[in-house]
């Protein structure tokens, strides 16, 4: 019953974050500092674990190819479609809703354990809005975050391909060049959208709602991650079936 | 003014709030005191709009408050400044920041307009020099007087203040209060003020409201106060032996 009970506020929420907009001065401001507080502030970590994922996915598939009659340029073909299918869009977006999700989570219940919510409300100001929208909008640059992670995952196999002597730069290139499908590449943007929006509004959905001091505020960072994650992967589950099935 | 008429309010089987009805006029300092527990905060959050309540009417100069719409609550709420126990300053924000944020959000003014008027504010309440300091850095006294800058900034019809005084000395607890009670009468406000601070109640209580189990127990003033025959007052108003001694002055002085 609680399940539904927060899924229909949850949904509530979310009509009640479009209504009575903040000044678009104002707006501005608060989306230009989620950009730097969301986005680029997570531009280094997805950097960093692209790349070496990138040269784990290439390791472990040239090392499972024993077979002779299986052609080497594989390895880059495997570590293009794991990267821009499932790594990239799917599995980062599980890391950052531990980055950006307890983020968001432990900034907003913090202002409501502080009053500051109130404070917006009782000057009339839709706390929603002013909170949650900003974070939605700035959410809405992470597609160009997972591509840099893709090329960085894509580039990570090259580095540990060539020199790991594990195949070499043309076998790998011609890997990455096979069969290649624009189509997943449209997928893979179409789930980060959707992941996007999840990764602003559950989070916020906990902080907004909690109830309670410091310790809640760590609790509800937890559960947000998990629900966060769990819906996700569930999405990642139908999204797939409904776009590649 | 403000009118509250048999105001109910209930968490789930417990009645916080039952059947209060007063009112709070324009240019006085109302105070609402009682004990923990007594539903001071929960009274003060119903006026506010911050908890729905089961019965009763609150009405802002005629405007009752369960008949505006969300649009109207928020327009009226626009007229509202409050002064929270916590200060509730944004922490992400300066100072003067925290001042300016109430005219950024309703004005049309000029940068330099909100400066100025900001500038004025902080003086008023004695922080001429504090503009770029984070709250983190600020003392709890000033933090309270930052949040009264921001609550008068904007010229509020109505200030609500939830413990103006809590977490500070007695010397800055007077300054506190005098300066709400200078405001108040400088501007014309209709103020509110939850306490249980017995200085404040001798010091600035032009109407006091005592709650207790969550009824009207007694109204009066700061005058009355010392010469009302109700138990339930006088064992908390004076429950300490330096009030005694100052009550039984005060009577013997008057009689």
């Amino acid at each position: 019953m609680r399940y539904l009970h927060n899924t229909g506020r949850y949904f509530l929420m979310i009509a009640e974050m479009f209504r009575k907009p903040t000044k678009w001065s104002v707006m501005r401001t608060l989306i230009l500092k989620d950009i730097d507080d969301l986005i680029i502030s997570s531009l280094g970590i997805i950097a960093f674990i692209s790349f070496f994922v990138g040269g784990v996915i290439t390791i472990q598939t040239a090392l499972n190819i024993e077979n002779p009659l299986i052609p080497r340029y594989l390895v880059g073909f495997a570590t293009r479609q794991s990267v821009i299918l499932e790594f990239a869009p799917t599995f980062t977006s599980i890391i950052m809703a531990g980055k950006v999700g307890s983020f968001i989570t432990s900034s907003i219940g913090t202002m409501r354990v502080t009053e500051q919510i109130d404070a917006l409300e009782v000057m009339g100001i839709n706390a929603l809005n002013y909170l949650v929208f900003p974070k939605t909008i700035a959410l809405m640059l992470y597609p160009f975050a997972i591509a840099i992670g893709m090329f960085l995952g894509i580039l990570g196999g090259m580095a540990a391909c060539v020199f790991g002597g594990y195949t070499s730069l043309e076998d790998y290139v011609l890997g990455l060049q096979t069969d290649f499908d624009g189509f997943h590449v449209t997928y893979s943007f179409i789930k980060t959208y959707v992941f996007a929006f999840v990764l602003a509004t559950i989070p916020s959905f906990y902080g907004f709602y909690m109830k309670g001091g410091a310790l809640e505020v760590g609790k509800a960072s937890t559960t947000a991650f998990v629900w966060t994650s769990v819906v996700i992967i569930l999405l990642n589950y139908i999204l797939t079936g409904m776009l590649l099935g | 003014m403000i009118l509250v008429e048999n105001l109910y309010k209930s968490f789930g089987n417990a009645e916080v709030l039952k059947g209060i009805s007063t009112s709070f006029e324009k240019g006085k300092t109302n105070l609402i005191i009682g004990q923990s527990g007594s539903g001071k905060t929960v009274f003060l959050k119903c006026l506010l709009g911050l908890f729905p309540y089961e019965k009763g009417i609150i009405s802002y100069d005629g405007k009752i408050f369960s008949k505006l719409s969300e649009d109207q609550k928020r327009d009226l709420r626009a007229e509202i400044g409050m002064v929270f126990q916590g200060s509730a300053l944004f922490d992400s924000m300066t100072i003067v920041e925290n001042v300016m944020f109430p005219l950024k959000m309703f004005t049309k003014m000029s940068k330099s307009e909100m400066e100025d008027r900001a500038d004025f504010v902080l003086k008023r309440v004695n922080l001429p020099d504090a503009h770029n300091k984070m709250p983190s850095e600020a003392s709890g006294g000033m933090q309270k007087r930052v949040a009264i800058a921001r609550a008068i900034v904007n010229n509020p019809k109505y200030l609500f203040c939830d413990e103006p005084n809590s977490g500070l000395d007695p010397k800055t607890a007077i300054v506190i209060d005098n300066l709400i009670q200078e405001i108040t009468d400088e501007y014309q406000m209709v103020t509110v003020i939850n306490s249980h601070d017995m200085n404040s109640v001798m010091e600035i209580g032009e109407k006091i409201v005592f709650l207790r189990h969550g009824i009207k127990e007694w109204q009066g003033s700061k005058d009355t106060i010392f010469k009302t025959d109700n138990k339930a007052v006088t064992d908390f108003v004076y429950s300490s032996n330096l009030f005694k001694k100052v009550r039984q002055m005060y009577l013997e002085e008057n009689e």
